[in-house]
């Protein structure tokens, strides 16, 4: 190989690497001796532009270009052209951020374009929202990984000048009780990797005083070889200190962590699927999380936000330095020098590639004035942060990094920020499924229990005790609420000391539905986010897309991700509510195959007065219980069919304009002073939502199935409509005396099944007027409490 | 009546600082969040009375509150002492109380202990634990921060931690508790909804606490550390079932400990 490579005659190791005469097989060589995870297009194109310079590049120029491009920096395919049929899409452009162009709501600050989208709060404050995955490293090192996955997202936050207000996580994990033998090398089991990911959690989001609110755990098959790590954070921000005015002449600064050899091409890693030799490859690719360090560097960040001294901010993750550098002069349009020397490093000896791309953490890129330098570094040093002024920005388009006084990188922007367009081709083809033919089971009460217990319905509490959801002292709707610890849909936060207001959070994932069709799925997830925000009282919603897919490459996965994407648009249009951030993890295969297509929404509603939140716990005997939304047989995916090995091919589907009108009555109907309780119809579908509304009280409830609203084709039996998971549901306790004004503000698809008792029986009437539940909200907190714990 | 002036001391890995402050605020004093290094030169005698509040300072490394205890014992030693001495109340929340214990300045039964005397030792459970624990009030009128309780009163707040075991010496336990009796030194103990001693029953003694202790104040009752979070238990809406009630209360039990210490100062 030595042939391709030249080491440069400077006192430290820098390399020319022969791009110029190098024909194709060389070039993929080149790309992969250097792990720069660039494929032919784009190596050729790299030639091109050399040969234009009349130069060969450094080794750590073509390492830059590779963090670049990657797709974990890029997203190239999300930003490619797809050929679907006769028609050429670009997902990003013709779907996800078409939502939020068409509706340009006026209370969109930022969107797609920096760290975090940014919307209006009230009271001349903005919230910041921002959702990223940190799959393959949890895969390798669970505790590292998912802590330096909330490590990351923070700082996405601190990006935007915003103090981080709550942490969000939506988790996947292969089933706990997998076999042992059936796992492949290299792959670990899903109980070790489940323990590490939430100790990982707890540990970053604990240490840092920022409360984790929200979030899920799913189990599927699919996520045993490559599990789904989701690390989101909210942010609060004066509008008016939201800073991006980067100009010629500011001093670059580096500050927080050192710069070490961890997180070394953790990006090229994120942007491959995981093999068996995953574990010794990428190791280092994993970063080491310190959340002290980031506690302080939030501090000295506000601090320096409030006092103004800074021009402009970034947060340094996939590829380091060199993303963050040049990220900041493409937008602020100016050139950058770097003297890389300057950057504080762990140790001596790491070679000038490496300290350009490490992706060490606890690091923020901040652009500073040469008037307030002093003031800024004097700040760091407060909090006992280290901080280097380590370039300067100069009008004109170029990055360069200087190394001892030696040029080793000079590269333009416009092709660093360019790379060639990727163009693919899909056909469609769907999954060959059907419909199981299942006989009712005569024993309905076991079901709704075993359902209770399920891994994917059973209470959290067990993590989610050993989160702190209550740091701060904003979380008034908390994780677990009411006297017995029921799962509200949404957490709700009162940031502001003066102010009635609130942030509404929820998500929305339907793996399960993801192995059916990949376009339900989405709008499922869709309007499951935004369901449960309106549960709870939110309104005005944002979203937030995150893609966990299989390799792009592939026919089956794009085609997939195309559906998906045409989902979102269409959905979230039908709704009103635009994306303002989002970030696809492609490529999470392992030897086991791909995961199953996992769309994560997010919504970020508010509330205008925090005071008329609802949870999910009943709360008055004798009040009425009403369900909102219409039941179709739609069992497909769900986890009724899952309790019995089943998937099915009738995946819950949506009807956009009816349920607009659901979730718009609910939110009337909470604003009017009529509801006291209510809950959404997801997995486990009508029973489950109202067992769960039971065991967080102390009462209990009886209900008559007789009434649904339902449109069952044929297929009317008391299980389909218990456990059916059609989407735009609700259960709705409604106070007693309110029953009238509360149907005449709903109108349509609704009815009173049932109400709430003073003792604590839980009883169902089916369809033939017999009792077909017959239970105790002990009963079914005993369940729901115990399924995850004896797997856990 | 004056203004009290309160210092609320952090370092690196603090962060119930804010919430505290906006706690004590709005009763009426006047406090300001202080880094340990901006609280040297006799800085802290300038202040009425001490918060240390929740957090990790220094990440918790060694033991819960270990390095920040040493800390503050070596900057601070003689203001601290001085600052005991003349009874200006000093109050630690959760990793404030793991510092005041190594410290020495808790349960101090003669005077400032030069080593701790006890710890607070990882949960029973091994894992952190984030929930809410009622309370019995056990003092007899020492300690100044709970003046605002009756003996025997039952109170509702939210636990957050991971080393919350308060253990003596397994040696001296007998001895100990005999003097923290004695001396009214019993603060809080853990105990269920109907106020029955939770007897190291877990999850209504979070942690497994020795004698179900939750918080204990020194000899003198001006130096008080719990391991619930009061400012996590101020205002009506923190309630974890507020939403059950027929209308959200103003305020919870939380507020009682900051009304007792700002009180005490005014007078």
């Amino acid at each position: 190989m030595s042939f391709l490579y030249k080491r440069k005659e400077l006192p430290f190791e820098v390399f020319e690497v022969k791009l110029l005469g190098a024909g194709k097989e060389q070039l993929l060589q080149i790309s992969q001796k250097l792990a720069l995870a660039l494929n032919i297009e784009e190596m050729r194109a790299c030639k091109q532009y050399f040969s234009k310079k009349g130069r060969n590049p450094t080794d750590i120029e073509l390492q830059t270009i590779g963090q670049t491009w990657s797709e974990h920096c890029y997203h190239k395919t999300f930003k490619g052209e797809i050929l679907v049929g006769k028609r050429k899409v670009r997902l990003f452009k013709d779907f996800i951020s078409r939502v939020t162009k068409e509706l340009s709501p006026p209370w969109c600050i930022s969107v797609f374009e920096d760290n975090a989208g940014i919307v209006d709060f009230g009271d001349g404050y903005a919230i910041a929202a921002k959702v990223e995955t940190h799959n393959h490293p949890s895969a390798i090192e669970p505790f590292g990984g998912a802590a330096t996955g909330v490590g990351g997202v923070i700082r996405d936050i601190l990006g935007v000048w915003a103090k981080p207000i709550a942490n969000i996580d939506v988790l996947g994990f292969g089933p706990l009780d997998y076999k042992y033998k059936a796992l492949p090398a290299g792959v670990k089991h899903p109980k070790y990797i489940f323990r590490g990911v939430v100790a990982g959690i707890g540990s970053y989001g604990n240490n840092m005083g920022i409360p984790t609110v929200s979030g899920g755990i799913y189990f599927d098959e699919s996520y045993v070889g490559n599990p789904v790590v989701y690390c989101g954070c909210v942010g609060l921000l004066p509008i008016g200190e939201y800073v991006k005015e980067t100009k010629p002449g500011d001093i670059a600064v580096l500050a927080g962590g050192r710069t070490g050899r961890d997180g070394i091409h953790g990006v090229t890693f994120a942007s491959a699927e995981l093999t068996e030799e995953s574990e010794e490859i990428s190791r280092p690719a994993v970063q080491i999380a310190d959340p002290i360090e980031e506690e302080k560097l939030r501090r000295a960040i506000l601090q320096i936000r409030d006092e103004g001294l800074a021009s402009g901010i970034t947060d340094l993750g996939g590829g380091g330095l060199s993303c963050a550098a040049g990220e900041v002069a493409n937008r602020s349009n100016c050139s950058i020098q770097i003297e890389l020397e300057k950057a504080p490093l762990k140790y001596p000896n790491m070679l000038p590639w490496e300290i350009w791309i490490s992706e060490s953490q606890e690091r923020m890129f901040l652009t500073v004035p040469g008037k307030n330098i002093q003031r800024v570094l004097e700040i760091f040093d407060d909090e006992d942060v280290e901080a280097a002024a380590v370039g300067r920005f100069t009008q004109g388009n170029t990055v360069k990094v200087v190394y001892h006084g030696h040029e080793v990188l000079n590269l333009d922007i416009d092709f660093l920020f360019g790379p060639p367009m990727v163009r693919r081709t899909i056909k469609r083809k769907g999954p060959k499924l059907t419909e199981p033919r299942l006989s009712q089971t005569s024993n309905l009460t076991e079901v709704l229990l075993k359902l209770l217990a399920a891994p994917n319905i059973a209470s959290r509490e067990s993590v989610v005790r050993t989160y702190d959801h209550e740091v701060q002292g904003n979380t008034i709707l908390k994780p677990l609420h009411g006297k017995h610890g029921g799962p509200n849909d949404a957490a709700i936060l009162k940031p502001l000391q003066d102010s009635w207001r609130g942030v509404v959070i929820s998500c929305g994932m339907n793996p399960s539905y993801g192995r059916i069709d990949p376009y339900w799925m989405a709008t499922s997830s869709v309007e499951e986010a935004i369901r449960n925000n309106v549960a709870v009282g939110g309104r005005r919603i944002a979203l937030l897309d995150n893609f966990t897919w299989g390799n792009p490459e592939k026919m089956e996965q794009l085609s997939a991700l195309v559906e998906a994407c045409k989902a979102c648009y269409e959905s979230a249009r039908a709704f009103g509510t635009p994306f303002i951030s989002g970030k696809d993890s492609l490529y999470n295969e392992s030897p086991l195959g791909p995961v199953t297509p996992t769309l994560l929404v997010t919504a970020i509603g508010i509330i205008p007065d925090i005071r008329r939140a609802i949870s999910v716990d009943i709360k008055e005997p004798s009040d009425a219980i009403y369900i909102v939304g219409r039941t179709y047989p739609e069992l497909g995916g769900s986890e009724y069919y899952r309790l019995f090995g089943e998937v099915g091919r009738s995946v819950p589907k949506l009807h956009a304009a009816k349920a607009k009108k659901v979730l718009s009555s609910i939110t009337k109907a909470i604003d009017a002073g009529y509801v006291r309780a209510c809950h959404d119809l997801s997995e486990g579908g009508l029973a489950v939502a109202a067992a769960e509304m039971v065991l967080s009280s102390d009462y209990g409830a009886e209900l008559d199935l007789r009434k649904v609203p339902a449109s069952m084709n044929g297929m009317v039996r008391d299980d389909f409509i218990l456990f059916s998971e059609s989407n735009s549901r609700f259960l709705v306790e409604v106070a007693r005396g309110k029953e009238k004004k509360f149907e005449k503000l709903v109108k349509s698809d609704f009815a009173l099944i049932g109400e709430v008792s003073e003792t604590d029986g839980f009883f169902v009437r089916g369809l033939k007027g017999r009792k077909i539940i017959d239970t105790s909200s002990r009963k079914l907190r005993e369940a729901w409490r115990g399924g995850l714990d004896h797997k856990s | 009546m004056k203004e009290p002036k309160i210092c609320i001391l952090r370092v690196g890995g603090t962060n119930c600082d804010a919430e505290t402050k906006a706690a004590v605020d709005d009763l009426g004093a006047r406090s300001e969040i202080l880094h340990l290094n901006k609280l040297m030169d006799d800085k802290l005698m300038s202040y009425d009375a001490l918060i240390i509040p929740g957090g990790f300072s220094y990440g918790d490394h060694v033991r819960a509150g270990a390095v920040l205890g040493k800390k503050v014992s070596s900057a601070l030693s003689k203001e601290l002492k001085k600052f005991v001495e003349e009874e200006r109340p000093i109050l630690g929340i959760c990793n404030g109380f793991q510092v005041l214990v190594e410290s020495g300045l808790l349960p101090a039964f003669d005077g400032v202990s030069d080593y701790p005397q006890a710890t607070l030792a990882i949960n029973g459970s091994a894992r952190y634990e984030c929930r809410w624990v009622y309370l019995k009030h056990e003092n007899r009128g020492k300690c100044i921060f709970t003046r605002e309780l009756q003996k025997g009163q039952k109170i509702f707040m939210s636990v957050a931690h991971a080393e919350g075991r308060f253990v003596f010496p397994k040696e001296r336990e007998e001895k100990y508790l005999q003097k923290l009796e004695k001396n009214d030194q019993l603060v809080f103990r853990y105990c269920n909804k109907r106020g029955i001693y939770a007897d190291g029953r877990y999850p209504i003694n979070p942690n497994g606490a020795f004698y179900d202790i939750a918080g204990i104040c020194d000899s003198n009752g001006t130096v008080f550390g719990l391991m619930p979070h009061p400012e996590r238990a101020y205002w009506g809406v923190q309630l974890p079932d507020w939403t059950g009630m027929k209308e959200a209360p103003k305020y919870a039990d939380g507020r009682l400990i900051f009304e007792s210490l700002v009180e005490y100062l005014k007078h």
